[in-house]
């Protein structure tokens, strides 16, 4: 039996999309998203969230959580399944992500094309760790993150060298989401 | 809060519009400066009257949002009152005329004076979004050019005003570049304007109703009024001081006072020029 999505489909979406919203604005500042959602594991409730308020039968969704979340993401957002994360606007990980060279990087002309890759990690926090500076950061921004995968930073570098194409990331724990569009440079702590 | 109208969706929008809008919205942001089509919706005004702004202010807009709309830095116009009883009828949502107390800002044509806080959104109608289009007609033309960052019949058109002219004469719609990058029009606010949108702590979104595009500026980005070394930017305002409140800051309007040709200058900013007039008031 699948649990529920929103509550209040308009209203909560709402609120997810903001805190998408500011979280993408200003890059690396920690949201609260889903807060009553209960989507079946791995899912966790921010990536649940950002998925049920953005993705539909639009936008295919690549993911690798398994059959459950695959029924629960199927019947309350109506996304269709991509068979390559190349294929997907919406790509989430709940384990080892795939590179971010593997995905849509979008066109010079239509760089909004880049897909969104929802990592989802073990924890985030504000005030150390990764050193984010950019645009939405008025000097800068610091975020902790515990269980981001191995190389990502370089990786990240690779990613921010194509601009204006690039893959949009969005890391999840639990209820908390962080953004790192493609503009924002990332040097260790 | 008031109960929103019945029969409408909150915010009027459907639920697959207002998810396409904001993926838009959300690329824009991560894109800045950057033109994205989206597709448009009807509108219950017609175009001129701000339905790409009203479509990203449906977008975003939520119960605990106060809206304030303006109209040339005025409240009180026709198209400012429609847009705001628009949306208390579908969304219910409280509206204000004080810049501070509001959480998203419709704009046409002006950026308040007051500096916008990172707790605020300036959400500007835009009636043509391409910066080039006058210089370069075709938009198969002008996505190329913009992929390329080729921005030389901009900086041609600018050069032959300094050469003809001795200066650029744009007085509106001054053309930036977004974080360095973008060739991007801020609407038509007054170039007075274009400083304000440089490292603003707010988040900028744009919105063309008719042109079908939306464009966004995130908080703290460079923003650079288009210029040459040997003729700087500068923001133009009327030398005079503002009849009411006295501001020598503010963008001020000329105002007919009579049939004789009287006439005073006035702050564009209702608010802004209240607030001061009611603060002189209560010192007085
Ligand atoms: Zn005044």
């Amino acid at each position: 039996m699948l649990t529920p999505g929103f509550a209040d489909p308009v209203l909560h979406a709402q609120a997810a999309f903001r805190a998408v919203l500011d979280a993408m604005s200003r890059p690396g500042r920690v949201q609260l998203a889903g807060p009553g959602l209960a989507p079946p594991a791995p899912l966790m409730r921010a990536s649940a969230a950002v998925l049920l308020s953005l993705a539909d039968a639009a936008t295919p969704v690549w993911h690798d959580a398994g059959a459950d979340a695959d029924a629960w993401l199927r019947f309350h957002a109506g996304a269709p399944v991509a068979t390559t994360p190349r294929d997907a606007a919406f790509v989430l990980a709940t384990g080892a992500p795939p590179t971010l060279a593997a995905l849509d990087a979008g066109t010079e002309e239509e760089p909004e094309r880049g897909a969104t890759l929802l990592i989802q990690v073990e924890a985030i926090e504000e005030g150390t760790g990764l050193r984010l500076t950019g645009p939405g950061i008025e000097h800068e921004h610091r975020l902790l993150v515990r269980g981001l995968p191995d190389g990502f930073v370089a990786a990240w570098a690779a990613n921010r060298a194509l601009f204006p194409r690039g893959v949009d990331v969005i890391l999840c724990a639990w209820d908390r989401l962080a953004a790192l569009p493609r503009t924002v440079a990332i040097a260790e702590g | 809060m008031n109960a929103p109208l019945a029969g409408y969706n909150f915010a009027y929008l459907d639920e697959a519009t207002k998810r396409m809008l904001r993926r838009t919205i959300l690329k824009a942001v991560a894109v800045p400066g950057h033109q994205i089509p989206f597709g448009a919706r009807e509108m219950p005004l017609p175009y001129g009257w701000g339905t790409g702004g009203i479509q990203v202010t449906a977008a975003i807009l939520g119960p605990a949002d106060t809206l304030k709309v303006i109209d040339q830095g005025a409240d009180d116009t026709t198209n400012a009152i429609s847009i705001r009883r628009f949306f208390t009828r579908v969304a219910g949502v409280a509206t204000t005329e004080r810049t501070e107390e509001a959480t998203i800002i419709q704009t046409r044509h002006r950026i308040p004076e007051a500096a916008l806080r990172e707790d605020q959104i300036l959400v500007y109608q835009v009636p043509q979004p391409e910066p080039l289009s006058k210089l370069e007609p075709r938009r198969a033309e002008t996505k190329r050019l913009h992929a390329l960052a080729d921005y030389g019949l901009m900086h041609v058109r600018l050069y032959e005003d300094i050469a003809r002219l001795g200066h650029i004469a744009k007085a509106y719609d001054y053309p930036v570049m977004v974080n360095g990058r973008y060739l991007m029009s801020p609407s038509p606010i007054p170039a007075f304007d274009n400083p304000k949108m440089h490292r603003m702590a707010a988040l900028q979104l744009f919105g063309a109703g008719r042109e079908k595009r939306i464009y966004a500026i995130p908080p703290y980005t460079e923003v650079r009024s288009l210029d040459f070394e040997d003729h700087p930017f500068r923001p133009i305002r009327a030398p005079q001081a503002c009849a009411l409140c006295g501001s020598r800051e503010s963008y001020l309007d000329e105002v007919i006072t009579d049939d004789r040709g009287g006439r005073v200058f006035v702050c564009s900013d209702t608010d802004y020029c209240g607030t001061r007039v009611a603060a002189q008031k209560g010192v007085a």
